[in-house]
């Protein structure tokens, strides 16, 4: 299991976290009552059956969904009532799990999308396109590390399924984020693809946290340090992968039926 | 090609080698013809032409370019005509600060009514926008300056910076021409710059937009407000080429106009809405003196067009084997 090397691991340092998270739907109750640390250089997974609220619970992290209850801190900060541009530009970075790619734009291009904002080259509408050629050498770089390079002028939108979820993994990596949230990076892949995202996802925690939705159990036990288990939106186990896999209550709701 | 999907089948056709010296000759032809054009042709007629398309082309911006459809783009048209009319008439300013004036007023209202509407997605932002030039066209009918009814009447050409006199018909064509290409021309770089990169990443995918930091409601502000600000400079050469300004341009009709000539010419193409605005100026011009209802007629060629050509005719040229081969392409 990969350690990351500039890190003491002595002193974990916890990068985001949740307290008493919840979220009701008119009168359904979603997400109830979760905690949350995730730590930096450290792979985080979040599982439990379909329905358990993981997709929820992602949205609320990032944002996108208002929590009903709770508190969430990023970094030290309080980023309950953020919007999630500004998570998103404070270092909370999401995927999504319908593979989301800019469809019409090129392997290249959805990349540098990603490179526009902190290179300062979004707002000129009086620039011609080629101004943006100075982000070619960072997007290139990054699409070769996640072996796209044959696929660099491809347009997004005619890439396998498999690939498209690593284009988006590109462009998360893109903005550099301190804390990435992957949901279900590898749903729908071959055995192969897995294997590669598996790879890479090992690769960039160790300078980041990953926090990870992922029902692929051998993925789970392979390359995360922590466990969180799900069920009808509650918490109902956490830990290293042995202990929650030995708890009989994940073992009845979730492994058992396997 | 049946069955397959289409970016996949895209892909096949290979762009003629010589595309991008055709596509220069297509464009030396139009830009001759629109030159030579008013020895043919009645000038004012043209003029009406080159103002709608320009007009038409504004409203592409929001609706092909960012996906945003608004219902309230007479606002900014006959909002900008009232303004630059009113300039050049009671105040006596020259006709490029009278334009200046209507394009700046348009912009402005450009930001209230984007401010107000981009808070909402679809139908609802279509609404907001229709309700919004609703409210703006009753203000119009009972401000003073506006001379309700009337309008501003017999407004004065001018002399443009002082040196061409805008009276002579020849002289005002080639200034209407000449707006019109540098509207065109702001529009094309508008759309290819990086802030429309990132129009067309929250067009084609708005969560992943926000999720790349993106505060996705300025971009799209930005948008309405250039559009605004060249429909406004649509309108403002409109009232001194009719020497008019009326209620016609700010009521919901001239919205509902604008939107007819985008879809029927294509939205997502530069030409398109300049093809559609021409198609239906000149319907609405031969049919004038008939009998036959207008609205009829171009209601009829509106229903063909959803039915038969989706794209509109530009869209669909630009898709087709043809279109493509020449190195087209379609923005939506």
């Amino acid at each position: 299991m990969s350690i990351a090397p500039v890190m003491t691991q002595s002193e974990p340092r916890v990068v985001l976290t949740a307290r008493g998270l919840g979220k009701d739907f008119a009168g359904f109750t979603a997400v109830n009552n979760v905690d949350l640390d995730v730590e930096h250089a450290r792979i985080h997974a979040l599982i439990g059956p379909n329905g358990a609220g993981k997709t929820t619970v992602f949205n609320l992290l990032t944002k996108f969904l208002q929590p009903t209850r709770g508190k969430i801190t990023l970094l030290g900060q309080d980023i309950t009532q953020t919007k999630p541009d500004k998570v998103a530009r404070m270092g909370l970075v999401r995927s999504f799990q319908i593979s989301a790619v800019f469809p019409h734009l090129t392997v290249r291009e959805n990349v540098k999308v990603a490179l526009q904002r902190p290179a300062g080259l979004a707002v000129q509408f009086w620039k011609p396109l080629s101004s943006l050629d100075r982000l070619n050498g960072r997007a290139d770089q990054l699409i070769d590390d996640l072996g796209l390079t044959p696929y660099r002028d491809h347009r997004a939108a005619d890439l396998s399924y498999g690939r498209k979820r690593v284009l988006e993994i590109a462009t998360t990596l893109a903005l550099d984020p301190e804390v990435l949230l992957l949901d279900e990076p590898m749903a729908g892949m071959g055995q192969e693809d897995v294997r590669m995202v598996a790879d890479i996802i090992r690769d960039v925690a160790q300078t980041r946290a990953v926090l990870m939705v992922e029902h692929n159990l051998n993925v789970v036990a392979d390359i995360c340090h922590h466990v969180t288990v799900l069920q009808r939106g509650e918490i109902i186990a956490t830990g290293d992968y042995a202990t929650v896999s030995a708890d009989p209550r994940v073992r009845t709701a979730y492994m058992g039926t396997e | 090609m049946a069955g397959k999907s289409e970016p996949i089948a895209s892909e096949h056709i290979a762009i003629h080698p010589k595309a991008g010296q055709i596509q220069l000759v297509l464009l030396a032809v139009i830009g001759a013809a629109l030159l030579l054009a008013p020895q043919f042709l009645y000038p004012i007629f043209l003029m009406k032409l080159l103002a709608f398309g320009l007009f038409a082309a504004a409203f592409n911006l929001l609706l092909g370019y960012t996906g945003l459809l608004s219902f309230g783009h007479a606002t900014f048209f006959g909002g900008a005509a009232y303004f630059t009319a009113h300039a050049v008439k009671v105040w006596g300013w020259p006709p490029e600060a009278g334009i200046l004036l209507g394009v700046l007023g348009a912009a402005a209202l450009g930001l209230v009514m984007g401010a107000i509407a981009i808070r909402r997605q679809g139908i609802y932002f279509a609404m907001i926008t229709l309700a919004l030039s609703q409210m703006f066209f009753f203000f119009c009918l009972q401000a003073g300056f506006t001379h309700g009814e009337d309008g501003i009447q017999s407004v004065p050409r001018g002399t443009l910076f002082g040196i061409f006199n805008l009276s002579d018909t020849m002289t005002m064509y080639y200034f209407v021409l000449a707006v019109f290409v540098i509207g065109l021309l702001i529009i094309w770089r508008f759309v290819n710059s990086p802030f429309g990169m990132i129009l067309k990443s929250i067009r084609e995918n708005e969560q992943r937009a926000i999720s790349l930091g993106y505060s996705v409601s300025r971009y799209k502000l930005g948008a309405f407000v250039m559009s605004a600000a060249l429909a406004g400079l649509a309108g403002g050469v409109k009232a001194l080429i009719f020497q008019f300004a009326t209620l016609t341009d700010v009521s919901w009709q001239m919205s509902g106009e604008v939107i007819l000539m985008t879809l029927l010419g294509g939205i997502g193409t530069l030409a398109g809405p300049v093809v559609g605005a021409g198609l239906v100026v000149t319907l609405q011009n031969y049919l004038a003196t008939s009998d036959f209802p207008v609205t009829i007629i171009t209601g009829v060629v509106f229903m063909v067009c959803v039915l038969v050509f989706r794209r509109g005719l530009i869209g669909e040229f630009f898709a087709s084997r043809l279109g493509r081969r020449l190195g087209f392409r379609s923005e939506s």
